[in-house]
């Protein structure tokens, strides 16, 4: 039992390695619902070289943690410096991250690229403690908003009297998407920051006041999805809940218009 | 009148036997590193002080970032400038000069030039304090607050902050006043902390500057 | 020998009358002192954040569950009585999570790692007398603990503690309305962190001053231990990022009192009733929430470095006084711990990837996230090859050495996740960035205190920590402690969010309900085990076994004087300095350590 301390962490870090492992290898990502499949790939990508230092590095460890045990007669080793394992070490992992830094940076300006022409146009503004989701209607311009405006009735400060706001179409805490088109999300707040979250579409973007902030994917399957708020912003951020009703393109004006009524 | 005789030795060296204190307090002030560094007679009570205003510096750092971003918004409506901040300046500014005459009479050994040196700054950094609360007033009367627009609000805040650094400066001023009190005080003491007083006070002078340019002239 | 003839004066004339107790324990000036002051008063700190977490952690597990006797103790947080249950009120799990991360990031480990361990060891280990100010040292703490006060006292004021998260996104903590932390409550998170700012700046002028200027003879920096490089380094990281966090902090308080706009945009609807004033115009105009995030973070991020330097120093410290093996890449070391440092002040805008900002300057700041992974990586590559052909001696200051080194690679790694702007998408505000700080940062931190308390324990006290109860102690921690926080890579992943009350409103998070119980239990059963921690800590400082000078044969310059050390530290002359402190299982050498003070030897290693 001289040995035990070393044997137990030993075996804690290798009973670590494996359920870690074993957990990673399960599907815990929401099922992916839009165009963004990089995402997943750099996530997979970066599972499997992580998740290989971390078994190397751990294997190592609780092996070194039992191996080198004092006992009678050990010698512990004098050598405490090499340049060359230094130099290798260093490069080795400059030279992993680096490549990861290029496919990321390459994704990054990707995902913020500018969106297509075809885009459909739809604003989502969050508020204490719901989403107002607006599309533009037959003229595919969004009526301009005041926010001196904003009342009870007009949660978003829709200026009823411009011409581009007589078509616009409001939701509440609904969201239709086209499938197979891209979609074109202008994020706004009234008051607090929000995160308008989509997890089976990989798209969050913090909602900030005072700023509307675009961001573009493609939805690739039917379906109904949520809506999360992802940015704390009072009693209610656990409830702001909304729903993402995916439906083919064609019947997306269709479907936009029944809801609004 | 008879000079004072004053401890000749000059600010900034330590004796490596004497216990000095600082102006916050007394403390044993070791050898510092003979075989290993090169700090062997640099005075910790100095390095600290410098490592303070480089903080306080990064202070003015972060709001000057702020005020950067700030001075691009379209809302931009400039404050008129009060013709007594040029005055308030030039007072702070003579006081660094009379404290910088006071500190150079006290290492010649003239007691009643110190004297006048020190009267000098206490008065002109009176004026100061209380330039810059006329100047308050004054841009009040003429309707801008602290939260009126942008402008003013960085004006008021980084005047604020200024002055309340000044403050504490007055503070450190009376407590070296008070160490070079009387016909016989401790002279190593006093020569040291006035020293060290001077530095902060050319800094709040200089910082006062800056703010001044940066919210005027930037 | 004029020269210790000088010493030894100057420790004779140190040497005063007997001083009255509240002088000599309670507004002491020797750093001994404040380093315990500091040391307890965070230990009670982090009882307190760690009850709020457990609640935190209860709440997530079992949202429906009947607080009984909990909830009719603390009526202001739960609803319920007459025959109805108890249960918890949204704006207190807000104050929960708000504070449990405010208390432990600064009050507990900004503390005691730093003020705490620093004011203890940073005399004796660079072998002077006592810290540079010693005043401004004991004025430091009494600031610190008006800002404990503060903070802990906010909790009984007006509508509750602060509820806009540790972070303090305006407009959320601008607002008034916006949430009832705030109200009152906010302000007083304001003056708290003043309190804690000034004496965390009064520290670290300490520490810069003392570890430049009065080192002894023979040490120069690159022969100072690890410990005394993390304290240099973190030191100067607060001096020059907590500025930031004062100016916001200013900035937030005129905004919340004073009507400017800083932080506040036009345009804001409280409500749904716009927050105009008597001219029918905006109250606030033209302000900005981003530059909030920019300063917080330009702060922030150098904050949570601060609290695992000091592990990372510890760590080597201990590793090597307990495998009896030199360090393995010093300058490697130092250098990592330097890079760490100024890359600390350049990835701030990592917190802030789907903020808004302009993406250009994200990737600005992906780079320099996924750089910081360099050093850091080095520094376990260095640990693992000093353990190589080691000789490892399984005190309790090794096991929690060694679990430094395990939370740092796990925590670590999930970094590389986070720091790749686009995959952070997904993650952000998830369960995943909380498995990460946990794992890294309060874990790292956490293991790094309780080894320094075991190693240092005899130089804190004159006596040795109970070695059976520490082990004890170390396994319920370490396996626990992996056990609530590595499934929140998974939920997180799934995408769990951050700071919800009740997450099973969502039907996608439903699942996870049972692995969030999973968590808590581990959590309740991590904070039970603490109390193995308490029991011995106070019972070894009466009653544990005296130590002798030098119990664990290490080579350090706190080893050469009594435990605990006189006030003055060294009876005689302070001991000057041949070597570096790693002098371990030298083949030349007569025993299996050469102590930094010990003459030179024929053949020296080059440090």
């Amino acid at each position: 039992m001289a040995k035990l301390q070393g044997l137990l962490f030993g075996l804690a870090t290798l009973v670590l390695v494996v359920v870690a492992t074993f957990l990673f290898t399960k599907d815990w990502l929401p099922p992916l619902k839009s165009d963004r499949i990089a995402i997943d790939h750099a996530l997979a990508i970066t599972l499997v070289v992580t998740g290989l230092v971390f078994i190397v590095t751990n294997l190592l460890l609780a092996w070194f943690g039992y191996r080198y045990q004092d006992g009678p007669g050990a010698r512990a080793a004098y050598w405490h410096d090499s340049p060359r394992l230094e130099m290798t070490w260093t490069l080795v992992t400059a030279a992993i991250l680096a490549i990861f830094l290029f496919n990321a940076l390459n994704l990054w300006a990707k995902v913020n690229s500018r969106p297509p022409a075809d885009a459909v146009l739809i604003e989502v503004t969050g508020q204490q403690f719901a989403w107002n989701v607006r599309y533009p209607g037959k003229d595919g311009v969004l009526g301009k908003t005041d926010h001196l405006q904003a009342s009870q009735d007009n949660p978003i400060g829709l200026v009823k009297d411009d011409p581009a706001a007589k078509d616009d179409l409001l939701l509440l805490n609904q969201l239709y998407l086209p499938k197979d088109r891209p979609v074109r999300v202008q994020v706004r707040s009234m008051d607090v920051i929000h995160s308008f979250f989509l997890p089976n579409f990989r798209v969050k973007q913090d909602a900030m006041p005072g700023m509307t902030i675009d961001i573009w994917f493609t939805p690739k399957e039917t379906g109904d999805f949520e809506i999360a708020c992802a940015e704390h912003c009072g009693l209610g951020h656990y409830r702001m809940r909304g729903q993402v009703h995916v439906v083919p393109a064609a019947d997306l004006d269709k479907a936009v218009a029944e809801a609004a009524q | 009148m008879a000079t004072e005789i004053l401890d000749a030795r000059a600010p900034g060296l330590v004796p490596t036997t004497e216990r000095t204190g600082g102006p916050t307090g007394r403390g044993p002030v070791g050898r510092g590193d003979d075989g290993g560094g090169p700090n062997a007679t640099f005075d910790p009570a100095q390095f600290g002080l410098w490592a303070f205003l480089g903080t306080v510096s990064m202070l003015f750092i972060g709001f000057t970032s702020a005020y950067i971003v700030r001075r691009t918004g379209i809302d931009w409506r400039p404050l008129p400038l009060p013709r007594l901040l040029w005055w308030n300046t030039a007072a702070l500014l003579l006081s660094s000069i009379a404290l910088e005459v006071a500190r150079r009479r006290r290492a010649a050994l003239d007691l009643r030039g110190l004297r006048l040196g020190l009267g000098a700054t206490a008065l002109l950094a009176s004026l100061f304090v209380a330039g810059q609360f006329q100047a308050w007033r004054l841009l009040r009367a003429l309707g801008f607050f602290l939260s009126s627009n942008p402008h003013s609000s960085f004006f008021y805040m980084l005047s604020g902050v200024h002055l309340f650094h000044l403050g504490g400066g007055l503070v450190w001023f009376a407590l070296v006043l008070y160490r070079l009190r009387g016909p016989r005080y401790a002279p190593t003491a006093g020569g040291r902390t006035l020293s060290l007083f001077a530095t902060y006070w050319h800094f709040l002078g200089l910082l006062w500057v800056y703010v001044l340019v940066l919210i005027f002239v930037f | 020998m004029a020269h210790t003839e000088a010493h030894a004066a100057e420790a004779q004339a140190h040497d005063h009358a007997p001083q009255a107790f509240i002088w000599k324990y309670v507004f002491s000036k020797d750093h001994k002192v404040i380093g315990i002051q500091y040391y307890v008063t965070a230990m009670l700190m982090a009882l307190i954040a760690g009850l709020l977490a457990m609640l935190i952690r209860i709440q997530l597990a079992w949202p429906e569950v009947n607080w009984g006797l909990i909830g009719k103790l603390l009526p202001a947080g739960f609803q319920g009585g007459a025959g109805q249950p108890y249960v918890m009120n949204p704006e207190f799990y807000a104050m929960l999570f708000t504070m449990h991360g405010t208390i432990m990031v600064f009050f507990v480990l900004s503390t005691a790692p730093v003020s705490g361990f620093g004011n203890l060891l940073i005399p004796l280990q660079v072998g002077a007398r006592d810290m540079a100010f010693p005043f401004l040292n004991g004025l430091s703490f009494w600031t610190f603990l008006c800002g404990c006060v503060t903070i802990l006292t906010s909790f009984f004021v007006g509508a509750g503690a602060a509820a806009g998260g540790w972070t303090s996104y305006p407009p959320l903590s601008a607002l008034r309305g916006a949430v009832p932390g705030s109200q009152i409550g906010q302000t007083f998170w304001i003056i708290a962190m003043v309190f804690f700012i000034a004496s965390f700046t009064m520290g670290g002028l300490n520490f810069v001053t003392t570890i430049i200027n009065l080192r002894t003879k023979g040490l120069s920096l690159l022969r100072m231990p690890l410990t005394m490089w993390s304290m240099f380094l973190v030191a100067i990281l607060g001096l020059l990022a907590f500025p930031a966090l004062t100016g916001a902090s200013l900035m937030l308080l005129l905004d919340r009192h004073f009507g400017t706009s800083f932080f506040l945009p036009t345009g804001l609807v409280v409500n749904n009733a716009p927050m105009v004033g008597v001219n029918g115009q905006f109250v606030h105009q033209g302000g900005s929430p981003l530059l909030w995030q920019h300063l917080f973070w330009f702060l922030g991020h150098p904050e949570v470095y601060i609290l695992m330097l000091p592990a990372l120093g510890f760590t080597s410290d201990i590793l090597t006084t307990f495998c009896r093996k030199a360090l393995f890449g010093y300058k490697a070391m130092v250098g990592a711990m330097i890079a760490i440092s100024g890359l600390s002040f350049i990835v701030w805008g990592h917190h802030m990837f789907v903020s808004g900002m302009n993406p250009h300057l994200a990737m600005a700041f992906a780079v320099g996230t996924i750089l910081i992974a360099v050093p850091s990586a080095v520094k376990v590559f260095n640990w693992l090859a000093t353990l190589w052909q080691s000789r490892i001696q399984y005190k309790t200051p090794m096991l929690w050495a060694m679990g430094v080194v395990s939370l740092f690679i796990s925590g670590g790694l999930s970094g590389v996740w986070l720091g790749q702007s686009a995959p952070d998408i997904q993650l952000h505000d998830t369960f995943f960035v909380v498995a990460h700080f946990h794992l890294i940062m309060a874990g790292a931190a956490l293991f790094g205190v309780f080894g320094a308390t075991a190693m240092w324990f005899p130089k804190m006290f004159g006596r040795l920590m109970n070695d059976t109860l520490g082990k004890w102690h170390f396994w319920f921690t370490f396996v626990t402690y992996y056990g609530t926080f590595f499934p929140m890579h998974y939920i997180g992943l799934a995408g769990h969010m951050r700071r919800v009350y009740d997450p099973y409103q969502y039907e996608y998070l439903k699942g996870l309900q049972p692995l969030n119980q999973f968590m808590t239990i581990s959590a309740l059963i991590l904070g039970a085990s603490q109390i193995l921690f308490f029991v011995n800590f106070f019972w070894s400082a009466f009653k544990g076994e005296k130590a002798t000078e030098n119990p664990w044969n290490a080579n350090g310059l706190e080893w050469t004087t009594s435990s605990p050390p006189p006030h003055g530290n060294w009876p005689g002359a302070i001991p000057e300095v041949h070597r570096w402190p790693y002098e371990y299982s030298n083949p030349g050498a007569p025993k299996d350590f050469v102590m930094q003070h010990e003459p030179p030897m024929a053949v020296e290693s080059g440090h």
